[in-house]
């Protein structure tokens, strides 16, 4: 370890310094001999828990915490840290319901036999799922009040009188009267379900969450020493490489091993139906084998037309979905005064996550009910790739284990369950550990699923003083596959290969209408009141509506990516109420107001427009000239997923009106999420979800030929880069201490792109439907302009 | 078999390479088991396998391992010594500067080696010196900021 206090560093840096080095296994490793209290799963300490496969009770108290005699608390949970920061969040919640100081608290996640099975981390889920009744907090709110119990006896002291403070209970107005949580638990045993009734803490009490405690894992990972799924070393391990099909669609038709016998590292081939690999003893080694292997491939039919996809998405029988319908949607926008109408492209788009994806396995014994795997991978969800693989591999899912280990940066389902089926199949042909990792193109080409491309057709008809009375939403998009799960390992491109069916697409013309209201996808806008024949759930007020979406099968595997079909939606969404505030001469603030009835929808709007001295005045700017560099402002408002953060952007663009280039220089973002757990946490995630949409508004598109995608890597995939311009991000956070948790990883991300192409018609006059908003389309729009 | 040997963070090694065409990273990686160099493309184009070669920040995934023989590499592991890490590291803990994290190695040492040549360097001269490195969970913000952290303190 290398952490001496020489050098200056802050009173924060220094603590969270303190640790550097302690890779969590390792840690384990050590940390289970010393428990003595509490069990994890049952009758089992951690170490032994972690050796044994099977599944951990989630309503039982042991699962989720134990405490050792020296008073260390050890946390498990299903929500895993891939840079977001909720480990530490974790860890705070830890500390502040049983009122133990933060360095005494540890956690660990996602391990399947080890940690509760809580599916996915994902969809700015954690803090639903940690804080609510059958998640992390509940179970300490449950320990306490059991320890709470356990000292009352000891003491011989009302519950009332005490109090408790680093892990000590005491009698309040006696303090000498004290027993340590490690002194009531040496030697027990919880067994408790756990008790809806016990109760958590109030925000408005808390001491340790609210307040910006440094990340765990940083100081390891600034110093390099980190382990990442990348860098796990199991002894005998050998390297894996996939060769996949030349074209979308192609299957195997022969293998040539001959072609590459005589390659240095005891190369061996793996084929399982259209999957094919290669093992070697080295990394360098399999990759040279994977190059030089001859395949002989079937030609697949052509994939649809790059250049008209949005045309097409229209064109094939879909499987349609209503989310409102009002009856007097037609009639309603007939006698408006007003009517506008547009259309928004949105593509296809990549994680793109920095890694190649990576996995390591080590499957023994083959197949079937002897056989057994081990694998780590940066998974979103353990149980879920471990149910799934069970059926890839045809072994009994408790004969697995999967082990979570962070990979880089994680927007949804990117390749890491993909390669995890990879390194299994490797390992399972050749009876060793595998590790695989993916070059950049197997990353790029159907390595993830891709967020899907949408195309969608908005209008809305206003009434005589500008208020709009009808809104429609039709959107045609793109799916296959998605997650994997026990009965879909076809959700991904490994497991269509290895022979697994892909869920069907299956058309339906005659959508059920819609009862309750949910928005779950922000397929209806910030402005729809939402009334379906239970209610009105919308946070706007427009009441007569047509919400309708389209899907059809896509060419390519599509799934969650930050925000998914959130972001595309609401690009439209908040393009298009600014195309009718400036249609009607209006500030595009003051009329989304007018169309908004959640308070708190209001707050989120003016705390942004507030924090940027917002220019209220309606768009386009007056006076910008036609030529030469200009500048403009906009915005962008979502409830996420109707239900999940509140957040509003201010962007303020460049355009150079003669090359079409597009700087963004400022942006202020709002947001309320409930109450604050961590807010450098939060400024962290609102930061980055700016910076990751403006990339994606302004650069990135998946792009194809006939045959194969051809963004293989990123001088065929643009995406931002230092040493592009640098614009400045600023935060605005909103406490709301007496409100749920809701999540904070997904809301700014996907107010961006509407944001920029806002500013750029308020700089310009221009407007443009189409991201990304390349230098070649905004040329385009100003040539368009009036 | 071909061997190279090299001075990694102060140590020297002689290693099979088998092939001198492998990239130094495969080396540091598999070989010497450094965490701190990664692999993001294998292409050279996106900084994650970033190490010092005499002091040059240079791509280890595309520089084969014997192009390295007998200089001096550097990696972000080896930048923290027993009296502590590197005051770049420390700016970077002090500014939570990290999301994932991946991306360091070039991030860390591109920056690093543009304001240690010019302590005066204006920001924009930075992000010039950092031209074409990737971050893909975008917390650009904060790690310009360590960065400019790290040259007000080395000018302290």
């Amino acid at each position: 370890m290398r952490n001496g206090n020489s050098t200056p560093m802050t009173a924060d840096a220094k603590a969270a310094l303190k640790n550097v080095g302690l890779s969590r296994r390792g840690f384990l490793r050590t940390a289970g001999a010393l428990v003595v209290g509490f069990s994890v799963a049952g009758s089992k300490s951690p170490l032994a828990a972690q050796t044994a496969p099977g599944t951990v009770a989630a309503n039982q108290v042991d699962s989720w915490v134990a405490i050792t005699a020296d008073g260390t608390v050890f946390g498990y949970s299903g929500k895993c840290e891939f840079g977001q920061g909720f480990s530490v969040v974790q860890r705070q919640l830890i500390a502040e319901e049983l009122g133990v100081p933060l360095e005494k608290v540890w956690l660990t996640f996602c391990q399947t036999g080890l940690t509760p099975d809580q599916g996915v981390t994902s969809g700015s889920q954690s803090h639903i799922a940690e804080f609510g009744p059958a998640g992390l907090r509940q179970a300490l709110a449950t320990a306490r009040e059991a320890l709470f119990q356990m000292a009352a006896r000891r003491l011989n002291a009302p519950v009332e009188q005490l109090t408790v403070e680093d892990g000590v209970v005491m009698v309040r107005a006696e303090r000498a009267r004290r027993v340590s949580y490690g002194e009531l638990v040496n030697g027990g045993r919880y067994n408790m379900t756990l008790n809806a009734a016990a109760k958590p803490k109030s925000p408005r009490e808390y001491t340790v969450l609210g307040k910006s405690s440094p990340r765990d894992d940083i100081p390891a990972k600034v110093l390099g020493s980190y382990e990442y799924v990348q860098n796990i070393r199991l002894p005998g391990m050998l390297h894996g490489k996939v060769v996949r099909p030349p074209a979308i669609g192609a299957q195997v038709v022969s293998v040539d091993e001959s072609s590459v016998a005589g390659l240095p590292g005891n190369v061996k081939v793996v084929v399982k139906k259209n999957f094919v690999g290669v093992v070697a003893d080295r990394d360098w080694f399999a990759q040279q084998a994977a190059r030089l292997l001859v395949v002989t491939w079937s030609t697949p039919p052509e994939l649809p037309a790059f250049d008209d996809f949005y045309q097409y998405l229209r064109t094939v029988p879909s499987r349609d979905t209503l989310t409102v319908l009002n009856d007097d949607v037609d009639q309603k926008m007939g006698a408006a005064a007003r009517t506008f109408s547009a259309t928004y492209n949105h593509p296809y788009q990549l994680h793109g996550s920095l890694a190649a994806s990576c996995a390591v396995a080590d499957v023994t014994g083959g197949t079937g009910a002897a056989a057994k795997a081990t694998i780590y991978s940066a998974t979103q969800g353990v149980y879920p790739q471990r149910d799934s693989v069970a059926n890839v591999l045809g072994i009994p899912r408790e004969n697995i284990q999967v082990i979570f280990a962070e990979g880089s940066g994680c927007y949804g389902c990117n390749g890491n369950d993909t390669v995890s089926f990879d390194a299994a199949i490797l390992s399972q042909a050749v009876g060793k550990p595998v590790r695989v990792q993916f070059s950049r193109r197997d990353e790029m080409i159907a390595g993830e699923n891709y967020g899907p491309a949408y195309t969608i057709d908005l209008k809305a008809g206003v009434d005589g003083q500008g208020q709009i009375i009808a809104w429609t939403y039709e959107g045609w998009t793109a799916a296959k596959g998605g997650r994997p799960n026990a009965n879909n390992p076809g959700n991904i491109f490994t497991g269509e290969l290895a022979g697994f069916p892909v869920p069907a697409i299956v058309p339906n013309s005659n959508p059920a209408r819609p009862t309750g209201f949910a928005n779950n996808g922000n397929i209806a806008s910030s402005y729809s009141a939402g009334c379906n024949p239970s209610g009105c759930g919308g946070t706007g007020t427009i009441q007569s509506e047509r919400v309708l979406t389209h899907t059809i099968p896509s060419p390519f595997f599509t799934g969650p990516l930050r925000s998914p079909a959130r972001l595309q939606n609401t690009f439209s969404h908040e393009s298009f109420i600014d195309e009718v505030a400036a249609g009607l001469g209006q500030d595009p603030v003051q009329y989304r107001l007018r169309h908004l009835r959640d308070p708190r929808m209001i707050d989120v709007l003016n705390a942004a427009a507030r924090a940027a001295n917002w220019d209220t005045r309606p768009s386009p700017k007056p006076g910008n000239p036609r030529t030469g560099v200009v500048t403009g402002r906009g915005i962008g408002l979502v409830l996420y997923e109707g239900d999940n953060g509140y957040c509003a952007l201010v962007v303020e663009v460049e355009v150079n009106q003669t090359t079409g280039e597009v700087r963004v220089k400022r942006m202020v973002a709002s947001q309320d999420s409930g109450p604050i757990s961590n807010p450098n946490g939060m400024r962290n995630q609102m930061e980055g979800g700016a910076i990751q949409g403006m990339s994606r508004a302004l650069f990135e598109e998946v792009r194809w030929n006939s045959r194969n995608v051809t963004s293989t890597d990123w001088t065929r995939y643009q995406v931002y880069t230092y040493g592009q311009f640098h614009p400045v991000v600023e935060t605005v956070l909103i406490d709301r201490p007496d409100e749920e948790h809701m999540g904070s990883g997904e809301c700014t991300i996907t107010v961006v792109a509407g944001a920029i192409g806002n500013a750029i018609f308020d700089a310009t006059g221009a407007r443009i439907r189409q991201v990304p908003f390349t230098p070649a389309r905004v040329l385009a729009a100003l040539r368009a302009r009036p | 078999m071909p061997a190279v040997t090299l001075r990694v963070n102060g140590e020297s090694h002689t290693v099979n390479v088998d092939d001198l065409e492998m990239p130094l990273l495969y080396v540091l990686h598999e070989d010497l088991k450094l965490n701190g160099p990664k692999f993001g493309c294998g292409l050279g184009q996106c900084g994650a396998c970033t190490v010092l070669l005499d002091g040059e920040p240079i791509r280890s995934c595309i520089t084969p391992a014997s192009d390295a023989s007998g200089k001096n590499v550097l990696t972000i592991d080896g930048l923290a010594t027993a009296a502590g890490p590197h005051p770049i590291q420390t700016a970077f803990v002090g500014e939570q500067a990290v999301q994932c994290g991946y991306c360091l190695s070039g991030v860390i040492l591109y920056g690093m080696t543009t304001v240690d040549k010019n302590p005066n360097a204006t920001e924009a001269e930075i992000l010039k010196g950092m031209d074409g490195i990737l971050c893909r969970c975008c917390t650009h913000s904060r790690m310009v900021a360590a960065i400019k952290r790290y040259q007000q303190e080395k000018r302290a």
